[in-house]
């Protein structure tokens, strides 16, 4: 197990340097620097523009650029933005957490109820239920997520006031950060509503977020049951005498969940990774909106923290997954 | 009284109106302690007869029978339930790929202790014991450390011997090994053959060897039962049916096993295939197939009379009685 977790980390060396590669030059080929979008219409002074551009070390060679910022990484430092003059690990990690506890619930969502679903439905195959799930999931799966988030807002929060609009808590509450986890934080603070709060603005994107991975769940759960149910073991299962919850808990579900581990990592990876459109629509102040708002600041630093992080985050998901693989499936675990 | 008594067995699928018999009318008897082999091409409901006398057949298929009585229970008339306690413990079953029919994501070991869990309540040091015991009665060296195994980590005559195992943990009445032998080398092959008849042999099971390969079974097994797109066409005992096989049909499967037709130049075969769901004769099922067929053939279905389905048994000298 120890040599096969090591084999698997040695794959993930190249790939994390190709990925230093990569956010480093999209961003640079994308037109206009940090110093024309910070001054915008307004006309620019040549040597005020390129003195700017040297305090910022921009006027350095490419490789000279890229090779500073590979050494900063690798004594952890991630840089400093451009726009806020902050240092980007910090904040980084004023956002994550907002991120993590939005990926956490949509995830828990989108498990709880798509594995269930995927897995009745794929043991009453043809059933009304089984037709019921899998119409929903091709619909949830089509949907364009900004569509049905502001369905759902214009809906339940507009029509029906049940939940609020957007943000991650009623601007009357002033809670300590101590997880960053606002669930948590909220509920520590004894504030009376505060939890009930948190957990209202939660509602929404989580099921906005969790709407895809649910759908993709629920179908290879579906699928991979049809097609364990029909192997040759389950038969000698059913030949031994066993009744038949036991042939399918512990007989067809451990094999059938081979493939949906690696469809539920694959989705941890991207819900950790930011949830752009989702974070935008609820003003959700993760790590997805932060993003898509550097873009368009040209902050180099923090782009490039953004890239590698949530690409990092997605490595080490898949790595997870892959072990977890190992443990699920021993056919991979002695594979050379 | 008989072990196993079959009559009238009908397993039918598709739907009601348009049914297609996978057995039709399946009359079939074992004793205890008796071994009896199934022999018949692809198709001829050798395995959905045990299928369904396992309760294996799911709806749509749909499983009949006058009488389907093992060890004085009606298994049609128990409930799902009770039918469990049965299959498993007292009926067993191997199956034809052994890798396959194993479960590769538990152990070995699990799997056998599984039905001693299961059908005997065994648990902790007596079921270590006895899955021990079971892996070096079906000959696995180095059994204590095969327990901790993985299907894919053994070879495939390893994996049936285990499957072997699994099957007789609860001491079986019966046990069906379905074409047990077809996905093994040749040598492995006669190793399992033995092995499943020194376990016949020394548990007084009944044994019923299922397999389209007639010579596998020749020196085995006292009775052979022949079938025929989903029927018994002809029972004998080994000796009688190999010297003077009385149905065309087990003379053609006869005159198919090459040390039976030295100094042919080619090596004889029956033309066509078994008849399917469209193409079923209203007549004599291997009638469109069979080189003695006569008009009454093509137009009545004969019945199973004296151990043979045929209107013009074949005499000792392998020639047709008709006209």
């Amino acid at each position: 197990m120890f040599s096969f977790i090591l084999r698997k980390l040695a794959t993930v060396i190249p790939t994390f340097i190709g990925i230093t590669l990569v956010a480093f030059a999209l961003i640079r080929m994308i037109p206009g620097d940090p110093i024309e979008v910070m001054v915008g219409e307004r006309k620019l002074d040549p040597v005020m523009h390129a003195a700017a551009m040297q305090r910022l070390g921009l006027d350095q060679p490419l490789h000279i650029q890229y090779f500073r910022y590979v050494k900063d990484l690798a004594q952890g430092d991630l840089g400093i933005s451009l726009v806020t003059r902050e240092p980007v690990t910090k904040e980084f990690l004023t956002l994550f957490p907002a991120t993590v506890e939005l990926a956490i619930c949509a995830l828990l969502f989108a498990v709880l109820v798509g594995l269930p679903a995927g897995m009745i439905a794929g043991l009453k195959r043809g059933s009304v239920f089984d037709h019921g799930v899998m119409g929903v999931s091709m619909t949830g799966f089509s949907m364009p997520i900004f569509w049905w988030g502001l369905i759902l807002i214009m809906y339940f929060s507009v029509t029906l006031g049940w939940t609020p609009v957007s943000g991650r808590i009623d601007i009357e509450f002033d809670i300590a950060q101590r997880t960053g986890f606002l669930l948590i934080d909220s509920w520590l603070s004894g504030e009376e509503g505060a939890f009930k709060s948190a957990a209202m603005h939660l509602i929404l994107p989580t099921i906005v977020l969790g709407t895809i991975p649910l759908a993709v769940i629920a179908r290879m759960t579906r699928s991979s049951m049809l097609e364990v149910l029909r192997e040759d073991y389950i038969r000698t299962a059913r030949a031994k005498g066993l009744a038949p919850t036991r042939v399918v808990v512990v007989h067809a579900l451990r094999n059938a969940l081979i493939p949906v581990i690696t469809v539920i990592g694959l989705q941890v990876g991207s819900l950790l990774g930011g949830a752009v459109l989702t974070e935008t629509i609820y003003s959700w102040p993760g790590i997805g909106k932060w993003l898509v708002d550097s873009i368009s600041r040209r902050d180099y630093p923090v782009v490039q923290a953004g890239i590698l992080v949530s690409a990092t985050i997605f490595i080490v998901v898949n790595l997870f997954v892959d072990i977890l693989y190992g443990v699920v499936n021993p056919r991979i675990r002695s594979a050379k | 009284m008989s072990l196993l008594k079959i009559r009238n067995l009908r397993v039918e699928f598709g739907s009601l109106a348009h049914p297609f018999p996978a057995v039709d009318g399946l009359d079939f008897d074992i004793d205890r302690g008796e071994l009896v082999g199934i022999v018949g091409e692809s198709g001829s409901g050798k395995s959905v007869t045990m299928m369904a006398l396992m309760g294996l057949i799911d709806a749509p298929g749909r499983v009949t029978a006058d009488e389907l009585v093992f060890d004085g229970h009606d298994l049609l008339k128990l409930k799902p339930a009770q039918r469990r306690k049965i299959v498993g413990k007292d009926i067993s079953m191997i199956f034809q790929d052994a890798l396959t029919s194993l479960n590769p994501s538990y152990t070995v070991g699990f799997q056998i202790k599984e039905s001693l869990k299961v059908h005997m309540g065994l648990r902790g040091a007596a079921l270590e014991k006895r899955a021990l015991e079971l892996l070096e009665l079906v000959e696995i060296p180095a059994a204590k450390s095969r327990l901790g195994a993985y299907p894919h980590q053994l070879s495939g005559g390893m994996n049936q011997r285990v499957m072997i195992a699994v099957a007789i943990a609860c001491n079986p009445k019966l046990l069906i090994a379905d074409e047990p032998t077809t996905a093994l080398d040749v040598t492995i092959q006669a190793q399992i053959m033995d092995l499943l008849e020194r376990l016949q042999k020394e548990h007084n099971m009944g044994l019923i060897m299922i397999t389209h390969d007639l010579a596998v079974i020749a020196e085995m097994a006292k009775r052979i039962c022949v079938m025929y797109a989903g029927q018994v066409v002809e029972q004998a005992p080994v000796a009688d049916l190999f010297r003077a096989p009385r149905h065309p049909y087990t003379q053609a499967l006869l005159e198919a096993i090459p040390e039976h037709s030295k100094g042919a130049r080619r090596l004889s075969a029956l033309p066509g295939i078994v008849p399917g769901h469209y193409d079923r004769p209203k007549g004599c099922l291997l009638s469109p197939r069979c080189r003695y067929a006569q008009d009454k053939c093509s137009q009545e279905r004969p019945a199973l009379l004296d151990g043979v389905r045929c209107y013009y048994p074949l005499n000792a000298e392998g020639e047709s009685t008709h006209g």
